[in-house]
């Protein structure tokens, strides 16, 4: 391992997870979620929301079961894309599940930073819409801010009176966990609560058109064999919608009000870049991934599960595969990826990934890479597969990557108040 | 030991001139660049005004490949960043003492509206002009994914000065700027990185964001004399001057520097942010969460209300703004509200949202390189309720040891940042 740490950080503050919600294609609620995960329950299916018959792709981790006005006040739905809709119910049930109420903690002791990949865009594309056939007046008073990067972390201050620091990072898939790691960052300097995570949609037929360009989504057109992360036939991935809104917290003042069970610690955290395309020079991914587990003061032997960012593209799945077993040995350690089933829900997806390995945790259980039959042995993955396998899960590393060349890191482990 | 931060290195691409220097002299005469839109023909809108930049990508060195790949706000960016660079001297990858490794280098990029331009642009086309619901997937431009999710935008940033530590986009709407700088401070103080390339671009001079601030009355209606439209604090003002602009900064660990024998423009010694958990647009009269921001900023650069030369306002020119923060500087400042210049550039270069932070922070370094306190220009006759020195029209020759920058934006983000004059040259 390089030696790149200049600063070992100084005992500081644990930032540990009180809270968790979550909005997945194949479950609404942590539990849901958590038990479809566990049996193989696939969100992938074809898009419901418009006839993309003449989209050379038509699958999407969609989620149909939520009704907005059964979890949120009338007068936000005018104002909110779907996405922000689905972040006000992940951070309603993270902050409901962690027992905080807007008289818990005060003034300028909680904060907010999420990560968005795409904005409100389905909102945004129904007022590009008005505006060029009916005109600017007809364009909505909310798309101002109904449409930007902040707007979660704006509406999530608001509903729940959090004035602390916040901020919303953009990173594509990678995102959501560098929010994470900007939660425990401001915990560590003094804020006692954040809200965190990353929820993402863009299922409209601009956002999933422009989601085909990126080139990289399956054409494979039955749902159970279309994301398959490592597998020999990986062909590309399916975008979903969808992800995780955590409370995180310092330790102290969470015992100080009275909050008794934690999910666990988030213990490390790092991210890096790639070098440009066709510098030749290799992924930057093993890098974070060193640099998380020495963030968190973790050996690699300690670590129980890796959940992967599983791009389902042969090239890019090789590349996280020598990764993991230039750190861990080949075969090394148990990896698993649960998006198999939900798709890739970019900002949301490292914090679906943090929730499910805090999940692991409690209950000492890896989520199978659903769909993924024969993995090439050059890769060198202990992969789980088929079933879920039941283990001790005390440490576990959560990668992801961006598009562009984006890493990011998470460490998280079993902690006690 | 806490690690120092310096700003060794800037570019700015704004209104009324192409680079920094042009910038500089904009602001010290005192001059508007704000005309009558000229990128579409803004009749059917409530405002027509804005602050445009003259941008020549060709003259700027852009290839034909580069220019169909990357939106106009990350040509910006990437060309501030040239100049950033070249003014710093930074050589990131060299072996010489005091350059950053690829690992130790990271990107904070601020943007508030990201690639609007381009997909307008693309909507357009994959639509049939906006009459098609469902648009056409034969029409996809290849870059469309990039115009989606806008990540693309630090990535070119860091492929450009070859960055391999964190990189990331910090959008926070109109404090971004402030904000993505704010962020990059923190990585270098905390040990991740010993430099960053850090700051924000914004062209959102398009139809849909000039139709989205004319839905909430927010920018200007002052279209028949668009020179003089921005006019934060005075009492004839009528809302914001839309704009377009970049800045970009290398910032550096102070040892680092120091061991290659760096320029130090100034050192970032304070930052904080505070949300006022209020309204998506709307503040309150009593701006409490930014002067929580700026209390908390002058504490960590361990500086007085007293100590403050100048604050750069975030001044929008919209009714609500200006006063909002006129009380926000009495509620930090104190007494030393009413004895401290307070200016905002945005009279001159208008308000380019995500950018307008880092155009801001580049105005700072500026300000105290040269010891001139830039002037409020348009503003004859003040709101009585702004009744601080807002430094009307004309700049002003003053020594700055110590400068207070703020922003607020939509989603109720209030930030602050404290730069100080180098340590040796303070006095």
């Amino acid at each position: 391992m390089t030696a790149t740490s200049v600063t070992t950080p100084a005992p500081a503050t644990r930032a540990v997870v009180t809270g968790i919600g979550v909005t997945a294609p194949n479950g609404l609620g942590t539990e849901a979620y958590w038990k479809a995960a566990l049996a193989g329950v696939n969100g992938i299916r074809e898009l419901s929301r418009f006839d993309a018959g003449r989209f050379p792709s038509r699958l999407a981790g969609e989620i149909t079961d939520f009704r907005a006005e059964d979890h949120l006040p009338g007068r936000l739905l005018p104002q909110t894309d779907l996405s922000t809709r689905l972040t006000l119910a992940a951070s309603d049930w993270a902050l409901a599940d962690a027992e905080v109420t807007p008289e818990t903690l005060t003034d300028y002791t909680k904060g907010v930073v999420t990560s968005n990949a795409t904005g409100g865009f389905e909102f945004t594309h129904g007022e590009f819409r008005k505006l060029w056939t009916e005109g600017p007046e007809h364009v909505s008073v909310y798309e101002s801010f109904a449409w930007f990067y902040a707007v979660n972390t704006g509406q999530i201050s608001i509903r729940n009176s959090m004035r602390g620091p916040s901020a919303a990072l953009v990173g594509e898939q990678a995102g959501g966990l560098d929010a994470i790691g900007h939660a425990r960052r401001t915990v560590r300097q003094g804020t006692d609560l954040m809200v965190t995570g990353g929820v993402d949609s863009a299922l409209d037929p601009w956002g999933y058109a422009s989601q085909l360009a990126g080139g990289r989504v399956t054409t494979v057109a039955d749902p159970d064999r279309a994301y398959l992360p490592f597998d020999t036939r990986a062909s590309g991935y399916v975008p979903g919608e969808g992800g995780a809104i955590l409370v995180v917290e310092n330790p102290d003042t969470a015992r100080e009000r009275g909050v008794r069970r934690v999910y666990g610690e988030i213990a490390g955290y790092a991210a890096t870049f790639d070098p440009a395309p066709g510098s030749g020079r290799p992924s930057r991914l093993g890098r974070a991934a060193e640099l998380a587990l020495d963030d968190a003061g973790v050996a690699p032997g300690e670590v129980d599960a890796v959940f992967a960012d599983a791009a389902g593209i042969p090239e890019l799945d090789r590349a996280e595969a020598e990764a993991i077993a230039g750190i861990f040995g080949p075969g090394g350690v148990p990896v698993t990826a649960p998006k198999a089933l939900t798709g890739r829900l970019y900002a949301g997806g490292g914090p679906l990934d943090v929730v499910a390995a805090l999940l692991a945790i409690r209950d000492g259980v890896l989520p199978a890479t659903a769909g993924t039959g024969e993995v090439p042995e050059t890769y060198g993955l202990d992969l789980v597969l088929g079933e879920p396998r039941e283990l001790p899960v005390g440490t576990a590393l959560v990668l992801a990557r961006g598009r562009w060349g984006f890493n990011a890191a998470v460490v998280v482990r079993a902690a006690h108040l | 030991m806490t690690r120092r931060v310096v700003l060794t290195g800037i570019g700015v691409r704004a209104p009324g001139g192409s680079g920094t220097k042009e910038f500089w002299e904009l602001l010290t005469a005192g001059r508007t660049a704000t005309r009558r839109i000229s990128f579409f023909d803004p009749s059917p809108f409530r405002s027509q005004v804005a602050g445009e930049v003259d941008f020549d990508a060709q003259a700027e060195g852009f290839t034909p490949r580069e220019l169909r790949r990357m939106d106009r706000a990350t040509q910006f960016a990437v060309a501030c960043t040239r100049d950033a660079l070249a003014d710093s001297g930074l050589q990131p990858g060299s072996a010489l003492a005091g350059h950053p490794e690829p690992h130790r280098l990271g990107v904070s990029l601020g943007s508030a509206v990201a690639s609007a331009t381009s997909l307008e642009r693309e909507y357009l086309v994959m639509s049939g002009s906006g009459r098609e619901w469902v648009v056409d997937p034969g029409y996809l431009s290849p870059h469309m994914f990039d115009y989606l999710s806008p990540g693309v935008m630090p990535a070119e940033i860091a492929w450009t000065v070859g960055a391999e530590g964190p990189v990331t986009m910090v959008s926070d709407g109109c404090t971004s700027g402030l904000d993505a700088v704010g962020y990059a401070a923190q990585l270098i103080r905390e040990g991740s990185v010993d430099a960053m390339v850090a700051g924000a671009a914004d062209t959102p001079v398009s139809p849909i964001v000039v139709a989205c601030f004319d839905a909430i009355k927010a920018t200007t209606t002052r279209n028949d004399d668009p020179e003089h439209a921005s006019r934060p604090f005075d009492g004839s003002r009528n809302g914001f001057v839309l704009a377009e602009g970049a800045a970009m900064f290398v910032l550096e660990e102070y040892g680092s520097a120091l061991a290659r024998g760096a320029h130090v423009y100034a050192e970032l010694t304070g930052y904080a942010t505070r949300s006022n958990a209020y309204h998506m647009t709307g503040l309150k009269k009593d701006g409490r969460e930014l002067a929580e921001a700026i209390r908390v900023a002058l504490g960590q650069a361990r500086a007085d209300a007293t100590d403050v030369d100048y604050v750069n306002a975030h001044g929008s020119g919209t009714k609500q703004n200006d006063r909002h923060e006129t009380a926000a500087f009495k509620r930090s400042l104190g007494q030393h509200a009413y004895d401290v210049p307070v200016s905002s550039i945005k009279s001159m270069v208008g308000h380019s949202l995500g950018a307008i932070g880092s155009i801001e922070i580049a105005a700072c370094a500026l300000a105290i390189e040269h010891g001139i306190v830039p002037p409020t220009a348009n503003l004859h006759t003040a709101d009585p309720e702004c009744d601080l020195d807002y430094v009307p029209l004309t700049a002003r020759e003053r020594r700055l040891n110590t400068v207070l920058t703020v922003g607020s934006g939509f989603g109720g983000f209030q930030s602050a940042m404290v730069l100080q004059r180098p340590e040796g040259a303070r006095s």
